[in-house]
């Protein structure tokens, strides 16, 4: 039994280890330098990433509150591959600073929250595991202590966290009065499509839209973004919207499954709406971050689209989606993380004549942008691909040649700052930077995975066996 | 024959590239590279051939399946009939002669060549491919390498041009997306899956409604890449901003896979439509044709001159295919070959002129034959050979797409016939006012007389693309014989089409 729990919930003890391993770290009376204890958390997370492939013992624990099988395993160990790169990527920035082991001790936490929320057949834990997962990201955001900026981020992200999450568990209460249940299991036959169950399902998906920024409930996200260190950005455009993303799919596709008419013809309008307005709004964005958040928005319009698909290749295609984004996106923000924490440049104009200076961190960001554009031979192609084709699968060819006609508006702002770095003049570029080993490492495994993974069928196959729809 | 080594070359050239040192280096292994390449193509048409005597009447030969996506049913599936293999030996030509004509390239030498071995890697895999995804993966793996070249390396408002053609050629993406998608799932392989296997797709019957739906996207989508009009905007700008090597690959190979893939995806797999849009393909090419050939008498830079002459050849690429005879599909694709060869021998002959001239403007060269006869003499051959002089491989091509047209009994494609054939007139009135100001008449500028005529590696590149424009020109059998099985089996799905 007890050998149960601890197989079952493998994932959560380790991340739990390494929470107390740091925290008897902090109250120790030994000093450590940032550095050596920096080397020491990722090589813990390296530990942390391994084990989630070994081992893993499907279950369902609490009767049925928890419920863990291959896929989520898979899940898990998707984002503790991004944890582990952004703790990579974070070394320049968290190098100098005070409180890097609170910076570990806060992202473990929610990232604990979002293995519950993952694992959770029961609205309780999901809600428990979701609110686990948001507020310490807020503490997150406002990590650069003494810029304000940061700190009118947190405020953004705690009250609009704050409001989803209300309008969400409004949403969960209504269900729970309509079915008499909070076990996914025995909602989702009791769900019909009728006028109160629209609503119920209106006031969910207003409470997720919140959560992975989809427009019209996307303001947050560009101020957020920009305010919050580049690490805790690429947290939150990465983990966070790919945890809430993967419950999203089961709330979908399992609780919500009777009603599918109603939710394809939603997701339709809501996706047409963030990919144009993400891709509009990103042509005109000079900061960087914005930039990316921006882009963002436009990217979960396209996965919507592939979520649209509900079928097993729908499924995959989405979670083979997530990882070429995490790939691509995490270079992206190592680059610009590592520019921002040595220079404090952010602006597209800034890196005006990057590639005479720096040309690893070049290419690095220009392949990292192809693949978000979904250029070949980027993984970033046959991932938007294999999305469309998932969503054009239902045969709504007008959605189709809509995100086919985006992909375009987006190639022209992704290009725009590949012209930036590769084209255009600048008689004061940013200086040479050294890369430290630990990012450098980072953006070559981004690398290797934004180029290779989509010429790797088998990490699609690897994926598809997993779903069960 | 493994026709995947079409693929290995070029992908080892490029790491190898990576590794070198110095421009010395750099260029000897891109050289050996394309060398390699080009034997290996003359080594597969050695092997076609061998194949058809032996009595070989499969539509595609050297075929290799290779489940790659298991679960979307997407192969990496690759053949080869002559239509392709006439391509490749094209791709191989232009290759070789490209990375002579830049062989000083001293900026950023080692990322030029690798984006232009990139670039080749994507043309071969578009003509070895049989399965519909991947000859899209590889249609867009040449999209960046010619965004980089002409942003990089170009010359005049090349940031503008860069981004114009990346856009544009994206755009005909998008459309063909669309398209494949239109084919895909309305591919029924009987086992409740579909396919994107162009030999299975061939063999099924899509819905004639189905099929006039996407054959637009598709159509037009690969279209643009051919400068169909009006989306023939940024080969003007696009080739005029490029470097020469870049210039060379853009109009000798990057626009035939537009040509490749109306022909193959868009024609081929929805005859149907193909005959019920055919008067539009061949208005909007008529238009192409005349358009282009009086907006080239307006230019006054000698690349400008070649890029809209460039929109007009491409239009008899796309007449011929229109007029959907056996005849016209030949000449379409034989002009292709030629149209590649002549206006990369074209832009190499501008590119020498330039970097010894650095000007582009016809009013202010003159008497050039004077200083440099090898180079001049090289332009004028490109020149008549461009205005279709019998001898030269332009006579041969756009004869046969005429004469395929007017098998065409209907009245209205005879009528654009003529007219495509008068185009031939300002054709020869804007080559030779552009060779005669350029190359006769006395020296413009007393600078000039110190000028040098081609080294060694042009006079290679320059004999190599000749040697092409006349084998084509004077022995066009050897072509025809290659081409016509592959289109055999293109007319007889057209036909089957026009019976129903």
């Amino acid at each position: 039994m007890l050998n149960e729990y601890l197989q079952v919930l493998k994932s959560e003890w380790l991340i739990l280890a390494i929470i107390f391993i740091l925290l008897f770290i902090k109250v120790g009376s030994k000093e450590w330098k940032n550095e050596s204890l920096l080397y020491f958390i990722n090589f813990l997370l390296l530990i942390n990433l391994i084990a989630g492939f070994i081992n893993n013992l499907p279950g369902s624990l609490f009767n049925g509150m928890y419920l863990s099988n291959d896929l989520i395993f898979l899940q898990k160990n998707i984002l503790n591959l991004g944890v582990y790169l952004i703790s990579l990527i974070a070394y320049p920035w968290l190098k100098e600073h005070k409180h890097l082991l609170e910076f570990y001790i806060l992202m473990l936490s929610t990232l604990l929250g979002m293995f519950f929320m993952i694992s959770s057949g029961n609205l309780l834990i999901f809600y428990l595991g979701l609110e686990l997962s948001t507020i310490p990201l807020a503490a997150l955001a406002n990590f650069d202590l003494e810029k304000r900026k940061s700190s009118e981020a947190a405020m953004k992200l705690i009250i609009s966290s704050a409001f989803s999450s209300a309008i969400l568990l409004f949403g969960i209460s209504l269900l729970y009065g309509v079915t008499g249940s909070l076990f996914f299991y025995e909602i989702a036959p009791a769900i019909h499509s009728n006028t109160l169950n629209t609503l119920i399902f209106i006031l969910i998906l207003a409470g997720f839209s919140f959560k992975i920024s989809v427009v019209p409930f996307h303001l947050w996200t560009a101020d957020v973004y920009e305010g919050a260190p580049v690490p805790v950005t690429a947290y939150l455009s990465v983990i966070s919207k790919s945890a809430i993303l993967f419950i999203f799919m089961t709330v979908l596709y399992s609780v919500f499954r009777n009603m599918e008419t109603q939710w394809y013809f939603m997701i339709f309008l809501l996706s047409v709406f963030t990919i144009l307005i993400g891709n509009l709004f990103a042509i005109r964005q000079n900061n960087l971050k914005r930039f990316l958040a921006f882009s963002s928005i436009a990217q979960v319009g396209f996965i919507l689209l592939g979520l649209s698909g509900s079928s097993k290749i729908g499924m995959a295609s989405v979670i083979y989606f997530l990882v070429i984004y995490l790939f691509s996106n995490l270079a992206a923000f190592g680059v610009v993380g590592l520019v921002s924490a040595t220079t404090g440049k952010e602006s597209i104009e800034d890196f005006k004549g990057f590639y005479k200076t720096n040309p690893f961190l070049s290419w690095v960001l220009a392949i990292a942008l192809f693949s978000l554009a979904g250029v070949p031979p980027t993984a970033g192609f046959f991932g938007k691909f294999f999305l469309i084709m998932a969503g054009a699968e239902r045969g709504n060819y007008v959605w189709i040649i809509f995100a086919a006609l985006n992909m375009i508006i987006s190639f022209y702002y992704y290009l725009r700052i590949v012209k930036a770095i590769f084209m255009d003049q600048n008689n004061s570029p940013i200086p040479a930077i050294k890369t430290p080993p630990l990012p450098k490492l980072a953006m070559v495994i981004c690398l290797i995975g934004t180029i290779s993974v989509g010429f790797l069928s088998w990490v699609y196959e690897y994926i598809f066996s997993f779903c069960n729809f | 024959m493994n026709l995947t080594l079409f693929l290995l070359f070029p992908l080892f050239t490029a790491v190898a590239i990576l590794f070198a040192q110095n421009l010395k280096q750099i260029r000897s292994i891109s050289l050996a590279g394309a060398l390699l390449q080009l034997a290996l193509a003359l080594k597969l048409l050695m092997a076609y051939y061998q194949q058809r005597a032996e009595g070989n009447k499969s539509q595609m030969l050297f075929e290799y399946i290779q489940n790659w996506y298991a679960p979307l049913n997407l192969q990496y599936h690759i053949g080869v009939d002559g239509i392709s293999i006439a391509m490749i030996l094209l791709t191989t030509f232009i290759v070789v002669a490209g990375i002579l004509v830049s062989w000083h390239m001293e900026t950023l030498s080692k990322e030029f060549f690798f984006l232009l071995i990139l670039l080749s890697l994507g043309a071969y895999g578009f003509f070895i491919s049989l399965d519909i995804f991947t000859m899209f993966f590889f249609l867009e793996v040449a999209v960046i390498p010619k965004f980089l070249l002409i942003g990089i390396w170009g010359s005049g408002k090349k940031e503008y041009s860069a981004m114009k053609l990346a856009l544009m050629l994206m755009g005909g993406s998008a459309l063909i997306l669309v398209g494949i998608f239109g084919i895909y799932f309305n591919s029924h392989t009987g086992t409740g899956t579909h396919t994107f296997d162009l030999l299975l797709l061939s063999k099924m019957n899509i819905p004639i409604e189905i099929q006039k739906m996407f054959f637009p996207f598709a159509f037009i989508g690969f279209g643009i890449f051919t400068a169909i009009f009006p989306f023939h905007t940024w080969v003007p700008d696009g080739h005029a901003s490029a470097p020469t090597a870049a210039s060379m690959f853009l109009a000798g190979i990057s626009m035939k896979l537009g040509g490749y893939g109306c022909l193959r995806v868009a024609t081929f797999l929805m005859p149907d439509a193909a005959h019920a849009y055919s008067w539009v393909i061949i208005l909007v090419s008529t238009i192409a044709i005349i358009y282009g050939a009086f907006a080239t008498m307006m230019q006054t830079d000698l690349k400008y001159i070649n890029a809209y002459s460039s929109i007009s050849h491409c239009g008899f690429v796309l007449l011929g295919i229109g007029m959907l005879t056996q005849t016209s599909i030949t000449g379409a694709v034989m002009q292709m070959v030629s149209h590649g060869l002549m206006t990369a021998l074209f832009f190499a002959a501008i590119g020498m002129i330039y970097s010894r001239t650095h000007t582009r403007m016809v009013a202010q060269l003159g008497g050039l034959l004077k200083i440099m006869p090898f180079i001049s003499t090289v332009f004028v051959i490109a020149g008549l050979s461009s205005l279709g002089l019998p001898g030269f491989s332009g006579f041969v091509a756009e004869m046969t797409v005429f004469i395929g047209s007017w098998e065409n009994p209907d009245k209205m494609y005879r009528l654009a016939t003529i007219l495509a054939c008068a185009s031939i007139v300002v054709t020869a009135v804007y080559i030779l006012r552009a060779a005669g100001q350029t190359i006769m008449g006395p020296i413009t500028n007393k600078s000039y007389d110190q000028l040098s005529d081609a080294t060694w590696n042009e006079k290679f590149a320059a004999g190599l693309l000749i040697t092409g424009i006349l084998v084509v020109g004077l022995a066009p059998f050897w072509l025809i014989n290659l081409i016509q099985p592959g289109t055999e089996f293109i007319i007889n799905k057209l036909g089957v089409a026009l019976i129903k």
